[in-house]
C-alpha cells in the first residue's frame, strides 16, 4: 500500500529541484523548465490527495485545470521570451536590464 | 512488498533522478529530454495514485504541447543562446550556485520535516471518507464521473478556464507576430 506520505516526499523533493533549477540556471528556457517541475510537484499532491474524494473528484479536477493552466503560461512566456531574444540577444534573465530602448 | 509498490519507487526513482539530471545537466539540449522523462514518469505515478485521466490528459498536453513548444523556443533562440547556455560552470557545487543548493536542501528540510510533522494519513477528513467508503478503489473508472462533475459542480471554473486559456493564446499570438505587418 503506499501512502500519502510516501507521495508528498517525493513531491517535495521535486519541488525543490525546481526551486533550484529557477535560482541558478542562466537561461530563460531552462527556467521555464524549473517551472514546470515545481507546478508538477504541487499537480502530484492534488493527485495523491484526490483519491479520497470518489463523489466530488475535486483533486483531479483541479490538477487537470492546473495542467491547462500550466499550458496557458507555457505559451505565453515562451512568446515572450522570443520577443526578448529578438531585442537583446540573449535570453539570460541576469543580462536584460533595461525596460526600454 | 508488492508489485504496486514496487513500481512506485521505481517510477518515483526515475522522475527523482531525471528531475535532477535537468538540475545538474549544463547542456539545454540533454535537460530537455531528461524534462520529457520526467513527464513520462510522473505520468505513470499519477496512475498509481488512481487518477488515470489526469495521467493521461498529462502526457497529451505536458508532452504533447508543451514540450514541443519548448523545443520550438530554443531552436528559434538561435546559436547564441545555446553558447551562453554552454558557457557556465559545468560543476554542481561551485560558488555561484552554493546559495541555491543551500536554498533548496534547506527547504528540503523543513518541507520534509512538516510532512512527517503533519501525519497526513490520520487527518481528520480522510478518516471520514475512509469510513463512508469515499475512496477510490483500484478496479473503477473515475472517467464518467469526471466528465458529470465537470458539466455540474465544476462548471464555472471550467468556463473560467476556458476564456483564460482563449485569452492566453490570442496574447501569444500577438506578442509573436512579425513587426511592421499589421495592416
Amino acid at each position: 500500500m503506499i501512502t500519502l506520505t510516501d507521495f508528498m516526499i517525493v513531491s517535495a523533493v521535486l519541488f525543490c529541484t525546481g526551486m533550484f533549477v529557477i535560482i541558478s540556471k542562466k537561461n530563460s528556457i531552462q527556467i521555464l523548465i524549473g517551472i514546470e517541475l515545481m507546478l508538477n510537484a504541487a499537480i502530484l499532491n492534488l493527485v495523491a490527495f484526490g483519491k479520497y474524494d470518489r463523489i466530488n473528484n475535486s483533486g483531479q479536477m483541479f490538477a487537470l485545470f492546473a495542467i491547462v493552466l500550466a499550458a496557458a503560461t507555457t505559451a505565453v512566456a515562451l512568446a515572450i521570451i522570443l520577443n526578448v531574444y529578438k531585442q537583446y540577444k540573449t535570453i539570460d534573465p541576469d543580462k536584460i536590464k533595461q525596460l526600454k530602448d | 512488498m508488492s508489485i504496486v509498490q514496487v513500481l512506485f519507487y521505481f517510477m518515483g526513482l526515475i522522475t527523482l533522478a531525471s528531475a535532477l539530471t535537468v538540475a545538474i545537466s549544463k547542456n539545454l539540449v540533454r535537460s530537455i529530454f531528461m524534462f520529457f522523462i520526467t513527464l513520462f514518469a510522473l505520468a505513470g505515478l499519477y496512475v498509481l495514485a488512481l487518477a488515470d485521466f489526469v495521467a493521461v490528459t498529462q502526457i497529451v498536453i505536458y508532452v504533447g504541447g508543451i514540450l514541443v513548444l519548448i523545443l520550438f523556443a530554443f531552436m528559434l533562440s538561435g546559436k547564441e543562446a545555446l553558447a551562453a547556455a554552454q558557457l557556465q560552470s559545468n560543476r554542481f557545487v561551485s560558488l555561484s550556485n552554493l546559495p541555491a543548493l543551500l536554498l533548496a536542501l534547506l527547504f528540503l528540510v523543513v518541507m520534509i520535516n512538516i510532512i512527517f510533522k503533519a501525519d497526513v494519513s490520520n487527518l481528520q477528513w480522510i478518516k471520514e471518507a475512509n469510513g463512508v467508503k469515499n475512496v477510490i478503489g483500484s478496479n473503477e473508472s473515475m472517467i464518467n464521473n469526471i466528465g458529470i462533475n465537470l458539466m455540474t459542480r465544476y462548471l464555472l471554473p471550467f468556463e473560467a478556464i476556458s476564456v483564460l486559456l482563449m485569452v492566453a493564446l490570442v496574447g501569444a499570438a500577438h506578442l509573436s507576430r512579425k513587426e511592421g505587418t499589421r495592416v
